[in-house]
Parts: structure tokens; sequence; C-alpha cells
């Protein structure tokens, strides 16, 4: 097993290097031929994609694409007709969702879905001990881990949200809870990070906020991002894939995706 | 100050029972301290993990009966018997917990509720071993390093400390870690599954614990009565207790030992009025669900909160 | 042979009674999805309701109205008044039904008192008939074939009419139902009338096999739960082909095993339980 359990508190050395020199071949996230359908109705078709230690990749895509159903596959939230994800080579496939957390995969939603009667401190402790041993600890007060304590408020500080620590979710803006969603993925030291439409919804000071707090994460995390909103997210970009009807369109660099005459179709009808 | 009056106040109510002489108040406390333990080990479930059972009953039951059939029957000795009873009910939960645990919600409800009817079925029709609808009887208390508990007084003080054990334990659970864990399962299981828990098993864990203190207030249960037969097991019983943790306050630490008190209250005042506990039991039911479905213990605290004017204090509790 | 025969049919009327019970009981749970735990006491109060009609000299076809009728309306009050009072709480309505099943336990008992009574059977079905060498009893017959004639009603009710349609579109998706102008509150009572009206039905009809006595209401509910979970809620052909497993295997393990007739009928969920892929109602639904 190259993948260990991480170590509580300890950060981990990306799979990519594990392998011993072979950095350049073992992509962070590897999609083969991943297929799944609802009812008979196809959401994702055949997708097969690579993305390389540090990239920052972005997805494209109209309403229905498959964008967000494939993030549900990738995560483990919904089980494949077909076809296999590796996490840094490993074949997480068959993995439960909370394996592949530990496996360095995290995610954020389009929708948000945080613990919304608890504080900001709370939830971010929650994802702390999501990949930590202690989780299962039945006995020890929650409130005597001054070191889980600590690591939330620094990660709160980093997203520049340690005054508002112990204020219960609902009563917070949606853009502190954009933040916090960020923060929740960071808290887990991933080496891949989903981010499902991370500026929906924001407004223009936010969105520069968030682009900030993006571009700071550093390239030891590989990130896949689904957004719409094209000046932020192709800023962004080192590729980008685009999908259509459950399908990869298109996959390459900026200049190449933007000069392709079937995107051009899609987005503006030409 | 005030909140050491109040600890005082509750101290004084609790080891009231073991000196006053009144043996009929004294016996409505034990019954109150049981009805408490059963009530707080189901609070688990309900309050924490958001799983409604209508078959929490069969622990209890599953313990009682085992207790009492191995002294009577299988001639063992007291505390040995305790204990094998307890392990016999937790394993019980052992094997029913992924059956129930396909399922949440309304499903799980179902489920609970006939596996709760097969163990009635089994303590109702199996005469051999359960004596059947007459029940197993001829038991005696315990008298644990020659300590005599037959006495209301001393079984008081057993109780007492065996509620003690169980509410330490069950307020350490939902402050930690692992309570934490089981709360985001109720509130957003998606996402905590997402955060790296394994949410299945936090909800398996819960199951067997709350059947360990279920099966524990089964053993007082059965010492306290000297005597079980299937009602112990039926599905009045399991809403008996559901009904204690949801008027007192489901996912509040004090609200299923409240609700004790006011179901263990009700059910002696009644049946020295009128015989109809039955209905008593389905009106009540039917009036705290669609009036006071928070509870009684939130319901209190919002009305104190509201009439000292203090800021609600960021509640990680709530049903 | 003759024992098999015999026993078939007790299984196959059995099952029939079966099917009056839970197919408004998976009806309701399809389309409201509220696990109404008042069904067993809608099953006895009918036959309760039955057997004072009987005593006060009427016929058994009379009976059977009354008992249906009677629940009905009692079903369609509950409905009203407390269901759509808790409209979107769906656990809360589970809890009112069975804080009712209680009250309404508790009050047969106060007035048919704690005998167990059987409800006489009618004169016309008095007897038996005589085939391949064996006596059967004509009221069993009688109740199979008035279950297959109740499912094959009910199929048509579902199949072919307007009201139908809506309850179908309401099992599939209700929100879709509600964005089409079905009036949703309406039907919701009409299919409780409907689902308590067969439940009391079958309480009359089984009197004459059963008896009526109290506690007949919490050994009726699971075998509900049991056909709803076996059959798929909302479906009347699965209602049917599980309530006549049950009805079978009930019968033969009370003959063969009688101290664990009760458990084997469990058995046929746990194993649909276990089976099904995904659980049976999705796990984290709500």
């Amino acid at each position: 097993m190259t993948d260990g359990p991480r170590l509580p508190d300890g950060g981990r050395v990306t799979a990519g290097r594990d392998a011993a020199g072979t950095s350049a071949v073992t992509a962070a996230l590897e999609i083969e031929g991943l297929s799944k359908s609802f009812g008979g109705l196809p959401a994702v078709r055949g997708v097969t994609l690579q993305i390389a230690p540090g990239e920052r990749r972005l997805l494209l895509g109209p309403n229905g694409a498959g964008k967000t159903t494939l993030f549900n596959l990738i995560t483990g939230d919904i089980h494949a007709d077909s076809g296999i994800v590796r996490l840094g080579g490993r074949d997480i496939s068959r993995l439960r969702p909370h394996r592949r957390a530990h496996l360095g995969l995290a995610r954020t939603y389009q929708v948000i879905t945080l613990f919304s009667s608890d504080t900001l401190l709370h939830n971010l402790t929650l994802s702390l001990l999501g990949v930590s041993a202690s989780r299962w600890n039945p006995l020890l007060p929650l409130s005597r881990r001054d070191d889980l304590r600590e690591r939330a408020l620094a990660l709160l500080e980093r997203v520049g949200l340690s005054q508002v620590a112990e204020r219960k979710l609902s009563e917070t803006s949606y853009g502190e809870q954009r933040r916090l969603e960020i923060a929740m993925a960071l808290a887990q030291e991933p080496r891949v990070l989903l981010l499902d439409e991370p500026f929906a919804g924001l407004s223009r000071e936010e969105r520069r906020d968030m682009q900030q707090e993006l571009s700071r994460i550093p390239r030891e995390v590989t990130m896949v991002m689904i957004e719409h909103d094209l000046d932020v997210a192709l800023s962004f970009a080192d590729r980008i894939a685009v999908l259509h009807q459950g399908q990869v369109l298109v996959e390459g660099t900026r200049t190449e995706v933007v000069a392709d005459a079937r995107v051009q179709e899609i987005y503006l009808g030409a | 100050m005030k909140r050491a009056a109040l600890l005082a106040l509750a101290l004084a109510v609790l080891v009231a029972p073991a000196i006053l002489p009144w043996d009929f108040y004294v016996n409505i406390a034990t019954q109150v301290l049981i009805a408490a333990i059963f009530a707080l080990s189901l609070n688990l479930l309900v309050g924490y993990g958001g799983l409604i059972s209508l078959g929490h009953g069969a622990f209890l039951g599953a313990s009682a009966y085992a207790v009492i059939f191995l002294t009577t029957r299988a001639g063992m000795a007291q505390l040995p018997a305790a204990a094998c009873a307890v392990v016999f009910a937790t394993f019980l939960a052992a094997l029913f917990g992924p059956i129930a645990l396909r399922a949440s919600g309304l499903g799980f409800l179902m489920i609970t509720l006939a596996l709760g009817q097969i163990m009635w079925g089994v303590a109702y029709r199996w005469v051999e071993v359960t004596g059947g609808d007459n029940g197993l009887s001829g038991f005696t208390r315990p008298q644990p390093f020659g300590l005599d508990l037959s006495s209301p007084h001393a079984f008081y003080v057993l109780a007492l400390l065996v509620f003690g054990c169980s509410f330490a334990f069950i307020a350490l659970l939902v402050h930690s870690p692992f309570g934490a864990g089981l709360r985001g399962v109720r509130d957003q299981p998606r996402r905590l599954r997402a955060l790296g828990f394994d949410t299945w098993l936090i909800r398996y864990a819960a199951f067997v614990i709350a059947a360990f203190w279920a099966a524990v207030a089964g053993v007082l249960w059965a010492y306290y009565n000297q005597f079980v037969s299937p009602h112990v097991l039926s599905l009045t019983n399991s809403a008996e207790v559901l009904l204690m943790v949801i008027a007192g306050g489901a996912g509040t630490l004090f609200g299923p030992v409240a609700g004790a008190v006011i179901v263990v209250l009700l059910k002696n005042v009644a049946s020295a009025y009128v015989t109809r506990w039955m209905m008593l039991l389905g009106i009540v039911f039917v009036v705290i669900v669609v009036f006071m479905p928070e509870g009684l213990v939130p319901g209190l605290a919002r009305l104190r909160r509201r009439s000292t004017g203090g800021v609600a204090r960021p509640r990680t509790e709530g049903a | 042979m003759r024992f098999w025969l015999v026993q078939s049919l007790n299984g196959l009327a059995l099952g029939g009674l079966l099917f009056l019970l839970s197919s408004g009981f998976s009806l309701i749970f399809g389309l409201m999805r509220v696990a109404n735990l008042t069904h067993g006491a809608y099953f006895m109060l009918g036959a309760y309701v039955g057997l004072s009609v009987l005593e006060a000299g009427h016929g058994f076809f009379a009976a059977v109205v009354a008992g249906a009728l009677a629940i009905a309306v009692l079903g369609g009050i509950i409905e009203r008044v407390l269901l759509r009072r808790l409209a979107g709480r769906t656990l809360a309505q589970v809890l009112v039904t069975l804080g009712i099943a209680f009250i309404i336990s508790d009050s047969t008992l106060l007035v048919w008192s704690g005998d167990p009574m059987p409800l006489p059977v009618p004169a016309a079905l008095q007897g038996g008939v005589r085939a391949f060498g064996v006596f059967f009893p004509k009221y069993r017959l009688a109740v199979v074939i008035i279950a297959v004639v109740a499912a094959v009603l009910l199929l048509l009710l579902l199949e072919r009419t307007r009201i139908g349609a809506m309850i179908r579109a309401g099992v599939d998706d209700m929100d879709m139902a509600r964005a089409l102008g079905i009036p949703v509150p309406r039907l919701f009572t009409a299919v409780f009338c409907l689902g308590a009206a067969l439940a009391g039905m079958g309480g009359v009809l089984g009197g004459p096999i059963l008896s009526v006595y109290p506690g007949l209401d919490m050994d009726m509910l699971p075998l509900a739960l049991i056909v709803l979970i076996l059959g798929g809620a909302g479906s009347i052909g699965g209602a049917f082909a599980a309530s006549m497993v049950i009805g079978f295997l009930y019968t033969f393990g009370q003959v063969l095993f009688p101290s664990l007739a009760y458990v084997i009928l469990f058995l046929p969920m746990v194993v649909a339980i276990a089976l099904k892929p995904k659980g049976l109602f999705s796990a984290d639904a709500a």
C-alpha cells in the first residue's frame, strides 16, 4: 500500500513523488470510461480524463452536461455503472466515500450542505476530525481538544473568518459560508480538491476574495473546478475540458478550447 | 451562584428517596430512574442520531428475560447472569442493527417496529423458554457482597448509582468527537461522508451502544419487578419510552430524564384514578406531537432565555 | 395430501384478508409517505362494528358495509383533522397515527370488553363444498374470491380511471403531480378513506375466521408492515403477491412449528431487506 492513512497532524507526501521518481507518469486523478445513467437517461457517458499533479483543471459545459454527476462519481456519492477512478494511481472505484476522503480527495458543493445549527468553528472541527483517528473517541470532550481548535482557528484566519468563528452558520452570509466550504476542504489536506461552482452567487468583491483564496492554495494540491463564470475561471485554469451531454467534447489548453468550433457552437449558438 | 443552587436542589431530589420513609414514593423514584436510563439510551438514537426507533423495548425486554431465565431456570449466580443478560441483548442489537440500518427515517422506524414485534412473538409463543403469556417469575433481587437489596431504599441507591454511570457516560459521549459525528450524521449524512466519516458505522455503533444501556436498564427492571411477561416487549412499551424522549426533548441531555419523570408519574397517578393508561398514553402522544414537537426541556429553556433577555447561546444540541 | 389442500385454502383465505388490510396501507404509504400505524386498529374496529351490527339483528352483508363505511369516515376525519395539520412532517404524522392506534385500542376494550368473540359465518356460506375428495369450507372460498375481486377492482380503479391516474402520478412523483394541478389534498383524503374502508371491511370478513379480540390490532399491524416491505410501496400487485406468501407461511408455520410461526413470518422481510441493493426506502432519504 503506497497510500497509508495519514497521520492526524502531519502533512503527506503526494503520490506522484511516492512512486519513486515517476511523478511525470502518475496522474493525480485519472478517470477512465466513467458512465452513469439515471433510469435509462445517460448522465455521464464514457468520460476519460487525466489530471496531472498540481494541475488546475476547469470543467465547462452547459447545464445538464453531467459535470456535478461526474464529481459525485469521483467522490463515490453515487456508484458508476462502469469505469474506473484512480487517485494517485490507485484504483478507488470500489471504495466508499469516506475512504476516498482519507486518501486525499476533498470537495465543495454547489448547494451549501453544511451544519447550519453549529458554529463555523464546529463545522471546521468536524472536517479536521473526519481525517483524524480520534473521530471515534466516545469519551474525550471535544472542547478539550485544543489542538483541533487551534488548527481550526488558523484555517479560519487563513480565509478571513476568524472574527465570526463562534457564530452559528445560519447567522453568517452566503459569501462567508462559501469561504468556510473552502476552509473545510483545505482542512483535510487534500491532494485532489474538487470545487463545484465556488463563485456561484457571490458578489463582485467576494469573487475577488475567493479568487485570491484559490490562488493561494499551494501546487501540491491538484484542483478540478466546475464554473460558469468564464472571467474568473479561465484565469484559473491550466487546462480545460468541455462536457456536453455527458461526454468530453473538447480537452486542451485555454486557447485550444476557446478556438474550437464545437465549443463556440455550444456557447455562442453559432 | 444560581447554577450551584440548582445543582444542590437536583442532588437533594436525587438523595431524598434514599432517606425518606415512604416506600411508595421511593419505589416510584426507582421506577423513574430505570425509565430514565432507558430513555437516555433511546435518545442517543432519536435525539442525536435522528433515528426514530419503535423497537427499543426489544433490548430492555431481552435483557430482563435473560437475567430472570438464567437465574431461575438455568441456575446461574446473580452477577454473572446479569452480565450475560446485558451481553445477550447487546449482541442481539449487533444482529438487528444491519437489518434496521438498511434504511433511515421512516424505513428505520418500520423495520425496528417489525423487529420488536418478532421479539414479542418469541416471548409470547416460545412457551418452554419464556413461559408464554404467564411470563417468568420466582425471581429475587441479588445480594451482591452481602448487601441486601430487597428493601426499596437499598434498591433505590443501586438504581441511582447505575443511573449516574449511564448519565455520565452519555453526557461524555454526546460531547465527544464521536458524538459530534453522530449529530453530523443526523444533520448532513452526505456531507459527513465526504469529510471522511463512516456514517454507517457511526449509526451502527450508536445503535449497539443504545441497546447496551437499554439492556442495563432491563436488568434493573427485572430486579425491580422480579417478574417478566411479554408485555415488556410490546409496542406499547417501546412507544412509552419514545414518548419520554420526545416529551422531554430529544437531543438534549436532561430531556429524556424529564420525560421519564412525567411519563412514570402520569402512569402511577393515572392508575390510581383510571384504568385507562393506554388511552391516556395515546392522547398524550397525539397532544405532544401536535402541540409541543420540540419537547419540554428545549421549550422551557427558550422561555427562560426570553424572560431573562439573554442572547441565545449557540446551541449545538437540538432535535 | 388432504392436509396440504385444506391448509392451502386456509393460507389463501388468510392471504386474502391480509390483502384487504395491507393494500390500503401500501397505497397510503406510497402516496402520502405515511406509515399509517392506525391500520391494525382499523381492522379490529371494523370487526367490532360488524359484530355490533350482527348482534343488532342485521345481515352479514350489512355488517360488512357498516364496518367499511364506519372506518372510512373515521379515517377521513383523522386525515382531515390531524394528519393534514402536520403536512410535511412525516415522522410526526406517523407518531400521531400510533397515538390514535392506542386510543382506539383502549376504547374498544371499554366498549366491547376483553373476551375474544367470533363473528358467525353467514347462513348462505355455512358448510362446505366437496372437491378432490376434500371438504372445503365455503366461507373461506368466498373470502378468497372477494379478495381477488377487490384486487381486480383496485387495479381497474388505478389503471383505468381518472382518479386512478392521479393516484399513480402522486405515487411516482408528488411534486410533478402538484405541478400538473392534481388536487393533492383531496386525493390524500380519498385514498386514506379508501384504505381505511378496505381495512374495516377486512376486519368484518376476518371475524368468522380470526374472531375479534383485544390485541388483534397489534397482531395485524406488523403483518401489514411486512406485506408493504415485501410488496413495495403503492403496488397492488405486489401487495397481493406478498399477502398470499405471508398467508401461506403463517398458516403452514402455525401447523408445523406452532411456537415459531410468528418468527417465521419475518424471515422473508429480513431477506427482502438484506437483498434490496440500496436498502428499502433508500438510506438518507430526507
